[in-house]
């Protein structure tokens, strides 16, 4: 079993809801990727997302956008975000690690190198924004597995029930589903249609649902946790580390805080 | 296919039936967008295949290409301009004598009267020298839509006329202030904005680039420039041309151009931005200089570094000023039916002037690449030969850039 099944097996055996924290590999800067992941471990989070920075994120809304070109700035790279990557499984071992990003800089490394070199550096799952699985299911898909590493792709408001049938066949670790019609950050989620589709989900796949997109608070995290497997927050995060100026103390701070709230607010449901 | 186009021939593909049904062009073009975008492109899909065969739509979109565009555009000898170039005669298909000055608006009536059939009533667009943005602007204004044009800060700089146009026409013009603030920017902007507004937006992109079926559908819409100049070679010329030459940036107005002449023993040449020159990095020639990757919904040559980004592009020509290229003309790239070769700033400059000058005729900067390396193309050739170079627009919205790199303030 991957380190990701097992992670939400542990978390289902205690009726729990997986909180995962994502932030933007190198943002503000490099050196504050490593010990903010394991400070996000200490505040609660169950699996860590981390968002490889990449030039044109067509997903993302103005938040991350500009996490993208922090990072950037400091030319970082997909090898340094494996890096990344290695140096925290130093230090934890337990800890799932997902990848965001999109398909060109893996294009570029290739897929059996990124495969194997992700699986060496201790990445447990993918998620490749810009490659539905009609792209992914040859080559990617193979290359991914052969080095045991669990393809995870997004479900979304507009998807088919034929699409998310054959999306869950495809998906190992879980399914993440895109809680609203829009970019990372947006402001409106309806919790109300989040449920409705989760129930639609849930009734053709037994794979754990994480929830993302315009999650900001505790408040909303713990409407999702009532519906969702994994509650995702990247937004409200990164614009912490936007707001700290390059103040790695506040960062850890803010962001510790703001985990450990919608860790208590998820415990709670 | 022609004995030329077999013999240049390095890959065993029938040309005439791409893309496939998942929108490849050989290893190109196909689909990579997020899940959110999945269900409404095919919605699109099947709304462009079921209504490009209906004799009703086909109808609407022909006496609209007469009455509103003005088609169809003339195919005319550069007389004086031949004579001085010297070698093969040259003939210009003008598209820059369409309403709005550019072969755009072949297109923007194409999807604006889909939209319309498939109950849409917000439109939005992308644009980089704005040329598509103005097309897009028009036809919403003619069909009573809301507009929306996403442009790159930087471009509304170099291209105020054309951002005025888009305003009085009613449009909102929405700079993109992220990534290098051009056309590539605007574009992920665009997508931004169909993403959240799914369900009463249709997205119209301007060249043959982007996730299926855009690319397909977009060059049939333009096919109707090389559908004209075929019949208008065989009916002013009696024989078709030896060489097709259009510039190059996603490559609309070249695959219209070349897509109908296919089978035909014509060489295609596609002209790309060479900006400061290919050897300085500082251009916009993919195809020349880039290699395969994926942006924008689809794999096709791309202007990246060696971690997979981006890299910001330079032209003079802001229509020209995009890192991707359409995903057909990598597939005649790479299976030699069309050349590919690019032309620096002061070419194209000096092709505006001569142009200008011999013909009075003021291109586009865009077109004004096609024409430096037509002329080039033209000199090499006999008298007896033909070249066919498509003026894809006309040159007014670049006055103030030509005037600015001459130290002139107008």
């Amino acid at each position: 079993m991957s380190r990701i099944a097992s992670c939400f097996a542990a978390l289902r055996g205690r009726g729990k809801t997986a909180l995962i924290p994502f932030v933007t590999a190198g943002d503000s800067d490099p050196a504050l990727t490593v010990p903010l992941m394991h400070a996000m471990v200490k505040a609660g989070a169950d699996i860590i997302e981390l968002g490889v920075p990449f030039s044109d994120p067509m997903a993302e809304g103005p938040v991350i956008q500009r996490a993208c070109e922090r990072a950037l700035r400091h030319h970082v790279s997909l090898r340094d975000v494996l890096d990344m990557v290695a140096a925290f499984r130093r230090d934890d071992a337990a800890t799932p690690v997902v990848l965001m990003g999109y398909l060109n800089p893996v294009e570029v490394m290739g897929y059996q190198a990124f495969a194997r070199r992700a699986r060496e550096a201790g990445v447990d799952g993918v998620i490749t924004v810009d490659f539905p699985p009609e792209e992914a299911g040859g080559d990617y898909a193979h290359a991914l597995d052969e080095e045991g590493l669990d393809p995870i792709f997004l479900l979304a408001p507009t998807s088919t029930p034929r699409r998310i049938a054959m999306i869950s066949a495809m998906a190992r670790g879980f399914v993440y589903y895109v809680s609203l019609k829009g970019v990372t950050g947006a402001a409106s989620l309806d919790i109300q249609s989040v449920e409705d589709k989760l129930a639609g989900i849930r009734a053709m796949t037994d794979m754990p649902v994480g929830v993302g997109f315009g999650i900001k608070d505790a408040a909303t995290a713990a409407r999702i946790a009532r519906v969702a497997d994994a509650v995702v927050v990247g937004s409200a995060l990164v614009r912490i580390i936007e707001e700290a100026g390059g103040d790695h103390g506040f960062v850890m701070e803010q962001v510790g805080g703001l985990l450990e709230s919608m860790r208590t607010a998820i415990d709670n449901e | 296919m022609s004995k030329q186009a077999q013999t240049m021939s390095k890959i065993d593909i029938d040309l005439t039936a791409q893309p496939d049904a998942r929108g490849h062009f050989g290893v190109y073009g196909g689909l990579f967008v997020a899940e959110t975008l999945m269900a409404p492109l095919e919605e699109l899909r099947q709304a462009y295949e079921k209504y490009l065969k209906d004799p009703g739509f086909i109808g609407e979109l022909d006496a609209d290409l007469r009455q509103f565009v003005g088609r169809p555009s003339p195919l005319y000898h550069a007389e004086r301009w031949t004579r001085k170039v010297g070698g093969a005669r040259i003939y210009l298909k003008r598209e820059d004598l369409n309403h709005t000055g550019a072969h755009k608006i072949n297109n923007t009536v194409g999807q604006a009267l889909l939209a319309r059939r498939m109950g849409k009533r917000r439109v939005i667009a992308e644009t980089g020298a704005g040329q598509h943005g103005v097309a897009t602007a028009t036809v919403a204004a003619r069909f009573d839509m809301e507009c929306v044009v996403y442009m790159g800060a930087e471009d509304i700089q170099r291209q105020a006329i054309n951002v005025y146009r888009m305003r009085l026409l009613g449009a909102r013009v929405v700079p993109v202030e992220s990534g290098s603030r051009t056309l590539k920017d605007a574009l992920n902007e665009a997508m931004r904005d169909w993403v959240t507004n799914v369900d009463d937006t249709f997205y119209i992109i301007g060249t043959v680039a982007g996730p299926h079926p855009y690319p397909a559908m977009v060059r049939d819409f333009q096919a109707i420039i090389g559908r004209e100049a075929r019949a208008q070679c065989l009916d002013q010329l009696g024989r078709l041309p030896d060489a097709l030459v259009a510039c190059v940036g996603g490559g609309s107005n070249a695959i219209g151009l070349f897509h109908p002449f296919l089978e035909d023993d014509v060489a295609f040449y596609g002209v790309e931005a060479a900006g400061d020159g290919l050897d300085t990095g500082r251009h916009a020639a993919p195809l020349c200089a880039g290699r395969p990757g994926v942006l924008h919904g689809n794999r096709t040559y791309l202007m990246e570094d060696d971690d997979g980004q981006i890299i910001e592009t330079h032209s003079v020509s802001a229509g020209l000023d995009y890192p991707g290229v359409g995903p057909e003309h990598a597939l005649l790239k790479d299976c030699g039916r069309a050349q590919y070769v690019a032309v620096t700033d002061d070419e194209a400059l000096a092709a505006f002037h001569d142009l200008t000058r011999t013909e009075g005729i003021m291109p586009a900067l865009e077109s004004s690449h096609a024409l430096a390396y037509g002329a080039k193309l033209a000199a090499s050739m006999d008298r007896e030969q033909i070249v066919l170079i498509n003026l894809s627009g006309r040159g007014d919205k670049d006055i103030h850039t030509v005037a600015a790199r001459e130290g002139i303030s107008v």
